[in-house]
């Protein structure tokens, strides 16, 4: 199994780079500073640095006990991403994007968010290092996720409303890349998931790769061993990018990805990119997109925002096809059975994103059954998700 | 008019322009805005009225090159269902009438969803004679270069300012048709003023190839269409005429009438 992209970000026939000829020089000179920097010294010092005292890793790796013995299966041990600083795991990537633009003396940064996850990690970097900072949110997901919008404008940043198309992930992605080729010259673009023309896919990869690098550790320290299976959620991908990667090579690690399933595949309701969708191309790379027989981009359905895009990271379509991840689908109604059952049992409330790995995780270790063990990436903490689960529930706030 | 398919209406069309000692004009409409039949009439007017290449845009879910203005067309067109294979029938339609070159102008997935042989295919015996997909630098280029070559059908690639002269010759080897120099480092849409620096770029262009450089992106005036010309070989303009076919929706003679008066304006100026 090829474990990096060829040298055009080719992952198989997926990723590459798919983006107008103005965005060409500022990817290559990505592409440069990343070369340069990720084997320097003192960059590494730097990125380790800021994981390790700012955003507070290493994140536990914790025996979700009740919770296991609730299911009366396999081990179920959870990797506290939502402990992080800001929430989730989106903040390894934007420590380490950050680092990158002031070497590369940028002086703005911008970026598309769906959840408002990566907005919010996105503005708390730059205020930390004194950047300007624009975030593109989808005019429905402003509205779902009103607390990080709120966040990120305490943060310093600009929050610009995106009313085009379905309001959501997507569109606030193709609002961001309009802005970046209008100020290509100043600005960075932080992509908050492993997807976007090359390098960006495998550039948040190895940041996140913390995640996976950690768990291995861990687990090995707790249990003696490799686990039997590691599960994540999936909408771009990179939070189950990073728990993967460097578990790869260790064919007897089961990895499964979970996308969402919004109302059922059936019901064409969904967000589930590789199991309901087709090879295209869009946002800069060749991937699986849910998209019509003519090859428009379809609209689609999570309950989380997070997961609420039409495609999927390239290196998840090269892995799907190689066979060596699978991915599944948890519908809306089983993420809020996760999503309960973690609350309950554990007084932890996660994301609706990791809701949907913890469902399947429920699922999974009965089937695998006891003496087996799970790593369940918990990739962020549902707080941001209080207004949408009481709708759920029915439940005055 | 006639011309042999077998040097292409674009190099036909240059060539003649070239004798004459005058510029193309270049204009872009979305294919379906208001709708396929009206696009029909706005390419026949946008001939009558001195057009000497007509770029048909394929309506596409998610333009991300593209300013308010194309984003909003594609955005109605799409909505009424024009895809890529309507596009097609609407060019076989037109060839029936005129032999003004057409470009079809997109986005990849589309295409790709299509199938480039097909695509390439369906598009040469439609009548279509070049594409240019704004979302495939020429890295990625070259699988629908293969299939379009051929078909004999011209690849048209774009250049920026951000372009460097590794990217020119990359771009240049690629390249047939024409080569369209975006004078501005953004999305497409009107202008009030064209980047004073876009004849410099365009003699750098000169440089690495002889294909006819056009410019576009921003121009909407005739007196900005009138200094282009100068230094350019096409002036290439959409969103102005895009913006006058969204304010005419409803009466298509009128709409028609808008369009040609526009462009004539255009044409008039950079001949004067």
């Amino acid at each position: 199994m090829k474990r990096t992209p060829d040298k055009l970000g080719h992952f198989g026939i997926y990723g590459g780079r798919y983006i107008s000829e103005t965005l060409m020089p500022a990817v290559q000179e990505l592409e440069e500073a990343y070369d340069k920097w990720r084997t320097n010294a003192d960059f590494k010092a730097e990125f380790a640095y800021y994981l390790k005292e700012y955003v507070g890793r290493p994140t536990p790796l914790y025996l979700a006990e009740r919770l296991t013995r609730k299911i009366g299966g396999a081990d179920i041990y959870l990797k506290r991403e939502d402990l992080c600083h800001t929430g989730a795991h989106k903040i390894n990537n934007t420590i380490g994007q950050i680092l990158l633009a002031k070497r590369m003396g940028k002086k703005r940064v911008i970026a598309e968010t769906g959840a408002g996850q990566h907005g919010v990690a996105t503005a708390t970097v730059a205020a930390m290092f004194g950047l300007e900072c624009e975030i593109y949110m989808g005019e429905d997901d402003i509205k779902r996720q009103s607390p990080n919008v709120f966040r990120m404008k305490l943060l310093g940043a600009k929050v610009t409303p995106v009313t085009s198309g379905s309001k959501t992930l997507k569109d606030a992605m193709n609002e961001a890349l309009r802005d970046w080729v209008t100020n290509v010259y100043n600005t960075f673009y932080i992509i908050g998931t492993v997807a976007g023309p090359h390098p960006y896919p495998m550039l948040v990869r190895d940041f996140q790769s913390i995640i996976g690098t950690e768990a291995r550790r861990q687990i090995k320290e707790i249990a003696g061993r490799l686990p039997d299976e590691l599960i994540a959620c999936v909408g771009g991908g990179s939070n189950a990018m990073g728990l993967f990667h460097p578990f790869l090579e260790d064919a007897e690690v089961k990895m499964t990805g979970v996308e969402a399933g919004g109302h059922g595949l059936s019901t064409g309701r969904h967000a589930a990119s590789i199991n309901g969708g087709r090879v295209g191309v869009l946002h800069g790379n060749k991937t699986y997109l849910l998209q019509d027989k003519f090859g428009q981009i379809i609209d689609t359905h999570s309950i989380s925002a997070g997961l609420d895009y039409p495609g999927v990271g390239p290196e998840h379509a090269y892995l799907h096809d190689a066979g060596r991840v699978n991915y599944v689908t948890i519908k809306d109604s089983e993420a809020l059975d996760g999503f309960k059952a973690l609350t309950l049992s554990e007084g932890i409330i996660p994301a609706l994103e990791s809701s949907h790995a913890v469902a399947h995780a429920m699922r999974a270790a009965k089937e695998l059954g006891k003496g087996k063990l799970i790593i369940v990436n918990l990739s962020g903490r549902g707080d941001k998700d209080l207004n949408t689960v009481s709708k759920a529930f029915n439940f005055e706030l | 008019m006639t011309t042999t398919i077998e040097n292409g209406r674009i190099e036909a069309a240059f060539e003649r322009l070239k004798a004459e000692g005058r510029k193309a004009l270049i204009t872009f409409i979305t294919a379906g805005d208001p709708d396929l039949s009206s696009t029909k009439d706005i390419i026949l007017a946008l001939e009558d009225a001195g057009a000497d290449i007509i770029e048909l845009g394929v309506p596409f879910s998610d333009p991300m090159a593209d300013g308010p203005t194309i984003q909003a067309s594609s955005e109605r067109a799409v909505k009424k269902g024009t895809h890529l294979k309507d596009v097609l029938r609407l060019v076989k339609d037109v060839r029936k009438e005129t032999e003004v070159p057409v470009v079809l102008f997109g986005y990849y997935n589309p295409v790709f969803n299509y199938g480039l042989k097909r695509f390439a295919r369906d598009a040469r015996s439609a009548g279509a004679d070049g594409a240019l997909i704004v979302d495939l630098p020429a890295e990625e280029a070259g699988e629908l270069k293969e299939r379009l070559d051929e078909e004999s059908l011209d690849m048209i690639f774009l250049l920026t300012p951000t372009s460097n002269l590794q990217r020119m010759e990359l771009v240049a080897s690629k390249a047939s048709g024409f080569i369209y120099f975006v004078s501005v480092t953004g999305v497409t849409g009107a202008r009030s003023s064209v980047s004073g620096d876009a004849k410099g770029y365009v003699a750098k262009i000169r440089k690495v190839t002889d294909l006819p450089v056009g410019v576009g992106f921003g121009i909407s005036t005739p007196a900005q269409a009138k200094e282009v010309a100068k230094y350019a070989d096409a002036v290439i303009v959409g969103s102005a005429i895009v913006n006058v076919i969204a304010k005419n929706p409803a009466n298509r003679k009128k709409l028609v009438g808008e369009v040609k008066k526009f462009v004539s304006g255009l044409r008039a100026a950079m001949d004067s």
